[in-house]
């Protein structure tokens, strides 16, 4: 039995991380591949949209990740506040830029989907405006850390503001349920078949994977980059051989 | 097979600006995470390694 409480504290997490990373981001590059090989060459054109359509699986992978990664961000930031652990708390710092990235692209590929099929880049409608106030709480969550100067209250701050803004993603995810909206139903839901063909559910769940990996690997290298920057005063820094080459 | 050619392949059938600027924008934002959160650790790295050399130098 590994006793996982010991990876609570930036010095084990610290060389735990860097161990992992590079198997995170080769599953993130072969899943990406062959993901948009599927995507590419072996999903075939849709009937409605042409070829237009296969910017699904770029759009829905990140849509899924913006959401998720928010969840987790405010999880671990909860973790943080209620059991006062720095490494925590570290962990939503590291996920809060990367899930503002997503929820970008995200918009990005949203609009460039939105502008031929429903002739508008952008509509004021429940689900892309809950999404752009995701962005919002991203960055709010970065700037309000970056401009309280005491690390450990500016952990404390953040926590609340991402705990508090955790009522938006249900928001999102049923807004196409429960507002009027241009934007489609979801393509894949829990309890019901997907509405889509098997070989375009496999490339959009191949990217959604490389989604996640990609995540996990740099999360873990930002992490690492908090903890030194953080723990620079810390006596076991000098042990490592990054540090004594 | 869909595409029997490149340029085909490049057209994505009339929507190839829509489906490459998403993918294409993608590709910079994600490299460009990855290239700034290098420079985050080496800078990280060397104010590390100046505290270290501190820390030696006091305990000597």
């Amino acid at each position: 039995m590994i006793n996982w409480f010991k990876y609570s504290s930036p010095k084990m997490f610290y060389p735990l991380a860097g161990k992992l990373i590079p198997w995170f981001a080769a599953a993130a590059a072969i899943l990406a591949i062959i993901g948009m090989y599927v995507g590419f060459f072996m999903a075939p054109t849709d009937a409605q949209q042409g070829e237009g359509y296969r910017i699904i699986f770029l759009h829905v992978p990140v849509s899924w990740m913006s959401m998720f990664i928010y969840l987790v961000m405010a999880f671990w930031a909860a973790v943080g506040l209620a059991f006062n652990n720095r490494l925590a708390a570290m962990m939503a710092s590291a996920l809060a830029p990367t899930g503002a990235m997503f929820t970008f692209l995200s918009l990005w590929t949203g609009a460039l989907w939105g502008k031929p099929m429903w002739g508008t880049w952008w509509v004021w409608d429940a689900r892309l405006t809950s999404e752009l106030i995701l962005l919002f709480l991203y960055i709010g969550f970065m700037a309000l850390q970056s401009a309280v100067d005491e690390p450990r209250r500016a952990d404390k701050a953040g926590a609340v503001l991402a705990l508090v803004g955790v009522v938006n993603i249900p928001i999102i995810y049923f807004s196409v349920q429960w507002w009027n909206t241009l934007h489609q139903g979801a393509s894949v839901s829990l309890t019901q078949a997907p509405s889509m063909a098997m070989i375009m559910l496999v490339g959009m769940l191949l990217m959604a994977l490389a989604s996640w990996m990609y995540t996990v690997a740099i999360a873990l290298m930002r992490v690492r980059c908090i903890i030194l920057e953080r723990e620079q005063h810390a006596g076991w820094l000098d042990e490592l051989k990054e540090v004594k080459q | 097979m869909n595409w029997s050619s490149s340029a085909e392949f490049f057209a994505m059938g009339g929507y190839g600006q829509y489906v490459w600027g998403s993918f294409g924008v993608a590709i910079v934002v994600l490299c460009a995470e990855w290239l700034l959160l290098r420079q985050r650790r080496l800078a990280a790295l060397s104010q590390v390694k100046r505290q270290s050399i501190l820390r030696e130098e006091e305990s000597r």
